[in-house]
């Protein structure tokens, strides 16, 4: 596996965490999960009598994506804790991605009751991957509770809205010692070629491709995304610079061939194309 | 006697377990979990915790989600 994804000792070949919430029906979600690349989806626990409950699990085993269980729609510390409890009883699995927000109109998420969740679940044996603000003390709060990443967003659920605070992001990058994975927000493939180049580790996002209008498409185009923030990330972009630094050989004496004049003398051809 | 689960009141027998609940309702027990009056009932547990009146069963399964 080439430049794997290592979160809590497991290894992933794909960078792109891909959520299965929103998509229009199961096909178009198999073609989007294939398309992605991704080895790793999110899943929300609900109620069985809710529709559509046994699809998405036999749809991830047959393709063998794993499943993260989220506690989506959680507002305290204690609904989180149960709904995970219940995840690993159902699913088979301690890894979570916990989700305590504040309320209906941000989903933003609710730090004391996120911070107090994260504490008791790790305590419990889970494997902790935390949706939290672009908040870099909480992001380290979190750390040293023992959480297995962190999971910044760059916009509020659904928004689309990208990165919102990149130097956020930046410093929650340079601060940690496990996994970033930015969550939230990527409205399109830019976005997450952006997070990746701020040495982000991985993305997790559903929205921006199972709301697309071709959501196979949306997710090639996030893969690739990802991959090209991820290579742009290693390979050291160059520093900006305020005014121009020509790419292209200087002419050996730049007096020589002039526009007017002598034009008979030094007759260059055509006019060659600007250097860049 | 009455229990309520995932959100509806429904007439059991007295006694039932969790097991005999989720058979009498039809539901799959692959993909699924069970709290009663708030704590998870381990798999192992299902044919021996009985529910009580006024027992709060929640049935939960994945579904699609961020």
């Amino acid at each position: 596996m080439d430049d794997p994804l290592v979160i809590a000792g497991r290894a992933f070949g794909s960078r792109l965490v891909l959520g299965t919430g929103g998509a229009a029906n199961l096909a178009i979600l198999e073609r989007a999960l294939v398309a992605s690349g991704t080895e790793l989806t999110t899943v929300a626990m609900r109620r069985v009598d809710h529709s559509g409950g046994t699809g998405v699990l036999g749809l991830l085993r047959r393709l063998g994506v794993g499943v993260l269980p989220n506690t989506a729609g959680c507002r305290t510390a204690a609904e989180a804790v149960l709904t995970a409890r219940l995840a690993w009883e159902a699913l088979d699995t301690n890894w979570v991605k916990l989700e305590v927000v504040a309320d209906e109109r941000t989903l933003l998420p609710d730090s004391a009751e996120l911070l107090d969740a994260a504490a008791q679940l790790v305590e419990d044996g889970f494997v902790v991957l935390p949706y939290t603000n672009d908040d870099p003390v909480l992001a380290r709060r979190l750390e040293q509770a023992g959480c297995a990443a962190v999971m910044p967003l760059g916009a509020p659920i659904g928004t689309g809205l990208g990165i919102r605070n990149p130097h956020n992001i930046e410093l929650i990058v340079s601060d940690a010692s496990v996994p970033v994975i930015l969550d939230a927000g990527i409205g399109t493939a830019s976005d997450a070629a952006l997070a990746m180049e701020l040495g982000c580790d991985a993305v997790l996002l559903s929205t921006a491709v199972t709301r697309a209008q071709d959501p196979e498409r949306m997710a090639a185009a996030m893969k690739a995304g990802v991959l090209a923030g991820r290579l742009a990330r290693l390979a050291g972009r160059i520093p900006c610079r305020r005014l121009a630094r020509a790419s292209s050989p200087s002419l050996p004496d730049p007096g020589q061939i002039s526009m007017s004049g002598n034009r008979q003398k030094f007759d260059t051809g055509p006019t060659p194309p600007p250097s860049g | 006697m009455f229990a309520v689960v995932n959100g509806t009141e429904r007439e059991l027998p007295d006694g039932v377990s969790v097991a005999g609940l989720l058979d009498k309702l039809g539901m799959t027990r692959t993909g699924v979990a069970v709290a009663l009056d708030g704590a998870v009932v381990p798999r192992g547990n299902w044919t021996t915790t009985t529910l009580r009146s006024g027992s709060v069963v929640e049935v939960l399964t994945a579904v699609g989600g961020g």
